[in-house]
């Protein structure tokens, strides 16, 4: 019988929800690291009884808990986040040079090859890796060493390495996310890296189309053409033909283009999904409809999908790592918005039900299909 | 034995009551206490102080009869109703508004 896990990561805990495959019956598990900020917590693709979260505090600091039975218990591992060498500065909202700092992991994206393997987007930004399953970490240098290191500076949510992605076709391509310096990718398993950022022009820097400073929110591919990029920024919904070489817009006939979230269709494609926010000041949805778009011609034409979604008065948010899909046929779509509720679509996106309403704000939500 | 209260967010990482005691050699200090907590509790390593400075965390605090010792050096002599376990050590997580 198959089924999905939903992992959700929130401000005070993590949650495990699980249906089977009609996906309209959910169990609810949780608060697991009870009062915790739970920033990302996400199964590996090899074993899916392996997953990781991360568990933070303004308090306590950081922790990383690995799960090797579904999310049924858990076991604190490495939590030891050093630079390599003498990490040197990046720019301060003053425009002076700051060192790194460790202060979280944003996102764990676990390898495609083995379940020990895994990688750490941490804030301030840099990518680590674990061969140990989380045992201990070894920071990928070549990133935070790109020569324009330096010029990298915070946006307002922090200098943050919050999104990596794997190409499923060839583990040693790696993409990742800054906020706010760009979208990276690395072609040697992490060893070096080239900004990849022609086609960004982004009016809130003092060169719109400079090599770094954009905000990337998420950027998301279909497993079947890894070269084909989607990518959520600050402002604007952008499209990659060729790995990140050259962007276009596609924004279309969206309301606004701000917006974090950005996914795609388990088996189309050209079926991709985004949440569009008001503005970069009013994080709520537009006109207080909570709407996702979905676009069928991978990008450009959009339509809005309300069925079973608040259409009066809502004013939350849907932060970048809070929307995921199964690949069950239908299907399923699922996000998480900052007011608590978990949203599913079983039927890729034509109808909405939300699996819980009052869980503590959404940070990020995942999804398992479980065969 | 020492008696040692711990903050709901560490209590719920080491799954402890709110209090636990440990057998601490003299002197008793901050740090001998932290060295104790620490090596029956692994999990806690790096949540109360740095690893690598051992600073105490920004929003971390120690009390004990009554006063702040938070800004003592880890080496300072705790009173001795503590090394007598008459009192607690306290950890604190420090009040963070809202």
């Amino acid at each position: 019988m198959s089924g999905v896990r939903v992992l959700v990561g929130t401000r005070k805990g993590a949650f495990v929800l699980t249906a089977d495959g009609k996906r309209d019956k959910w169990k609810v598990d949780g608060p697991f690291f009870s009062g915790w900020e739970i920033y990302h917590v996400k199964g590996s693709p090899v074993d899916p009884n392996r997953i990781y979260a991360s568990q933070s505090s303004g308090w306590f600091g950081q922790q990383v808990q690995r799960s090797n039975d579904g999310g049924k218990t858990w076991e604190p591992t490495g939590k030891e986040f050093r630079y390599d060498g003498t990490p040197g500065t990046h720019q301060w909202y003053d425009g002076t040079p700051h060192p790194w700092e460790f202060k979280r992991v944003w996102h764990f994206e676990p390898g495609i090859d083995n379940p020990d393997h895994v990688y750490a987007g941490i804030e301030d930004a840099a990518i680590f890796e674990s061969k140990d399953g989380g045992a201990s970490w070894t920071e990928l240098p070549g990133l935070r060493d790109h020569r324009t290191g330096p010029q990298w500076s915070p946006g307002a949510g922090g200098m943050c390495l919050h999104t990596i992605v794997i190409d499923p076709t060839n583990a040693k391509r790696l993409f990742v996310a800054i906020s706010a310096a760009g979208a990276f990718r690395s072609d040697d398993g992490g060893k070096s890296w080239k900004t990849i950022t022609k086609g960004l022009n982004s009016k809130y820097i003092p060169d719109p189309t400079a090599e770094v400073g954009h905000c990337v929110h998420r950027i998301a591919l279909h497993k079947s053409r890894p070269d084909v990029l989607f990518m959520q920024k600050h402002w604007d919904v952008m499209r990659s033909d060729n790995a990140g070489d050259q962007w276009h817009e596609i924004s279309g006939n969206l309301p606004t283009d701000f917006g974090f979230v950005i996914d795609v269709h388990a088996h189309e494609p050209e079926t991709v999904y985004v949440v569009p926010i008001t503005s970069d000041q009013e994080h709520f949805p537009f006109e207080g409809k909570l709407r996702v778009y979905r676009s069928r011609t991978g990008g450009n034409e959009w339509e809005p999908l309300t069925n079973g979604l608040p259409q009066k008065d809502c004013y939350v948010n849907v932060l970048r790592d809070a929307m995921a899909v199964d690949s069950l046929d239908d299907c399923g779509v699922y996000f998480g918005t900052t007011g608590g509720q978990v949203y599913a679509s079983a039927n890729g996106g034509d109808t909405w039900a939300p699996i819980v309403r009052d869980l503590p704000a959404v940070l990020s939500v995942e999804v398992q299909t479980l065969k | 034995m020492i008696r040692v209260e711990l903050p709901v967010g560490l209590r719920v990482l080491a799954n402890l009551d709110r209090e636990v005691t440990l057998e601490v050699p003299p002197p008793v200090t901050p740090r001998a206490i932290l060295d104790a907590l620490e090596g029956r509790y692994p999990v806690l390593k790096g949540a109360i102080r740095d690893f690598i400075t051992d600073r105490r965390r920004p929003l971390v605090r120690f009390y004990a009869c009554r006063q702040d010792l938070s800004h003592e050096p880890l080496d300072t002599l705790l009173p001795d109703a503590v090394a007598r376990g008459e009192e607690p050590f306290l950890v604190i997580g420090a009040i963070a508004g809202g």
